[in-house]
């Protein structure tokens, strides 16, 4: 399992990269591989609109489920990665790349303190796969 | 009899909810009302029973036994015997999508074929298995629409020339909901400005019918420009069989259609069951609500059908589903596909013209007596037109009736106002002759 290390994560296996008071948001590597393939993804906000920490932004539709995305930080969506809708099946093959969701300005630095970093979603990975 | 729950297990789901036995969850009903005394009569003999009950059946007077007029979203049509045989195969005597579908191929590949078929008619990239009746997808489409813009836009503009039933389910749906429903004010309108005068940026949808109510056909170019004009999806409500002459709402530029299947070879049964059409173009399909069939390859390369799109219903979706319905009609959904699959389109429309040409036929003769008039003279109309007359349509039924014709639908029941005006529908199924009876009958009704 891929675990960047430059990333904060959330419990929900969504991850953050943050560059100055910027951050791109997706989900895991973890997450992708519990949803297996990936065959839709729908956004719930726009350029423009303000989310807030833990407010869903997206919906990410497998053969199996589908899940909510949530956003690991309160900010501005600067832009939402519009190829996803038409290549599902990146969220499987590049989660951490090519399959970043969400780009936004982080209006609240001191919400990232509440992220794992990635030994703690590590711990929290195999604490779940041994339930 | 199995029962699941031991006594121990009712002790602790009591103790968890904090009520100390089965009887107290019953104590808002009054104590006399809990166990009433029934005074049944004495129980009957199974042949007693039988004829109690025909004795009952043979109260009621069908179209069967009466010359019928009356349509409002019900036809009497033809129905070829193979409809009746086909359906009544083991293999298909169900009305229910199967809960291990892939196993029932001959059940998918039928839904599949009926959704081929929905779409073809209606000109429409998709189509869902459907719903239980032309009144529940309405109000489906209603709720699609919303879900569409995310609640961003609340208002459904709907045309009250849409079947009044149609209307009150859409109303019952969503009542208690964001959604705020306005109708234009005047049945009448013959271009739809009235309509039009609705439609703003708050808009989701627009919903006209085609035929309407009142039987009219419009060209809904206008419409469907103005409501897209907006950023609004266009509904339309259709009859099936209309489409077998007339123009397909998908070439208006319909984003949802919607009917009642029931002229497609289901018989009028006192109401029901009937069959919901709803089909869309493929950009709204994961918004659809209800069951969707789909074509694939096994892993040995042969077709095989499958649910399709699963992911959008509420078992999986949860409360971000755009609906709770996960089932279909699939008997009558079966019979709509043999009906159409008999007729093929040329058959579909020798139907369609057979009414148009008898409703026309019928408008001429019934006018030409004294005291009767087209409601709206001006308008084209499929199988259906509204009949001015000389006295209260309640009055004119009852007479009918005495002479063994159904006749048309009083509009007063929906539309104050109109208590001198009878819808009256004709079908393949009425001769020369009973439209020739029914000018006789009214002639005599008009002169006392």
């Amino acid at each position: 399992m891929n675990i960047p290390s430059d990333l904060r994560y959330t419990a929900n296996d969504e991850w953050i990269k943050v560059e100055g008071n910027l951050g791109t948001v997706g989900i895991t590597d973890y997450a992708q591989e519990q949803l297996s393939d990936v065959v839709y993804v729908e956004f719930f906000v726009e350029e423009g609109t303000t989310i807030k920490q833990g407010e869903a932004f997206a919906v990410v539709e497998s053969v199996k489920a589908a899940a909510d995305i949530y956003s690991p930080v309160s900010g501005l969506v600067t832009s939402i990665n519009e190829a996803l809708m038409n290549t599902p099946e990146t969220v499987n093959d590049n989660p951490y790349g090519e399959a970043w969701m969400i780009k936004l300005e982080i209006s609240n630095p001191s919400e990232l303190d509440k992220l794992l970093d990635a030994s703690a979603y590590e711990k929290h990975c195999q604490e779940r796969a041994g339930e | 009899m199995f029962i699941p729950h031991t006594d121990s297990e009712r002790e602790e789901m009591l103790r968890a909810i904090g009520v100390e036995s089965i009887e107290a969850l019953f104590q808002d009903i009054p104590e006399k009302q809990r166990f009433p005394q029934l005074e049944l009569p004495p129980a009957l003999k199974e042949m007693e029973v039988a004829q109690e009950l025909q004795t009952f059946a043979s109260i009621n007077e069908t179209s069967n036994e009466l010359t019928s007029f009356l349509g409002a979203g019900a036809y009497n049509h033809y129905i070829p015997a193979a409809v009746d045989s086909i359906l009544r195969r083991g293999e298909f005597y169900t009305a229910y999508t199967p809960y291990q579908p892939e196993v029932s191929q001959g059940t998918l590949q039928a839904i599949y074929e009926y959704q081929s078929l929905m779409a073809a008619l209606t000109g429409m990239e998709v189509s869902n298995a459907s719903h239980y009746d032309g009144a529940t997808a309405a109000a489906e489409a209603v709720s699609m629409a919303y879900h569409h813009f995310r609640g961003k836009r609340t208002k459904m503009v709907i045309s009250n020339a849409l079947h009044p039933h149609y209307r009150e389910t859409i109303r019952t749906y969503h009542r208690g909901s964001e959604v705020k429903i306005v109708e234009d004010d005047k049945q009448h309108s013959e271009k739809f400005e009235r309509l039009a005068d609705l439609i703003d940026e708050n808009t989701a949808l627009v919903y006209v019918g085609y035929p309407d109510f009142f039987g009219r056909l419009f060209d809904l170019t206008d419409i469907a420009n103005s409501t897209h004009g907006a950023g609004a999806l266009f509904a339309v409500s259709v009859n099936p069989i209309s489409l077998g002459l007339f123009k397909p709402p998908g070439e208006f530029g319909a984003d949802i259609v919607t009917g009642e299947g029931q002229p497609l070879g289901i018989p009028l049964s006192f109401g029901g069951p009937y069959l919901g059409i709803f089909t869309t173009r493929k950009e709204h399909v994961r918004r659809m609500a209800g069951r969707l069939v789909g074509e694939t390859i096994d892993t040995r390369g042969q077709r095989g059908y499958v649910l399709t799109l699963t992911a959008r219903e509420q078992h999986i979706r949860r409360e971000r589903a755009t609906s709770n319905i996960c089932t279909n009609q699939g008997l009558m959904a079966l019979a709509a596909t043999v009906y159409l699959s008999l007729l093929g389109s040329g058959g579909l429309r020798q139907v369609a013209e057979l009414c148009y040409h008898k409703a026309h036929y019928a408008a001429e003769k019934l006018t030409a007596l004294p005291g009767y008039s087209l409601t709206f003279p001006e308008t084209p109309f499929f199988n259906e037109f509204a009949l001015r007359c000389p006295r209260q349509v309640k009055d004119i039924i009852a007479f009918l009736l005495e002479h063994d014709v159904l006749g048309g639908y009083d509009l007063g029941q929906d539309y104050p106002g109109m208590e001198h005006d009878m819808l009256v529908a004709v079908t393949e199924m009425n001769s020369r002759e009973e439209i020739d009876l029914l000018a006789d009958r009214l002639a005599e009704v008009s002169y006392d």
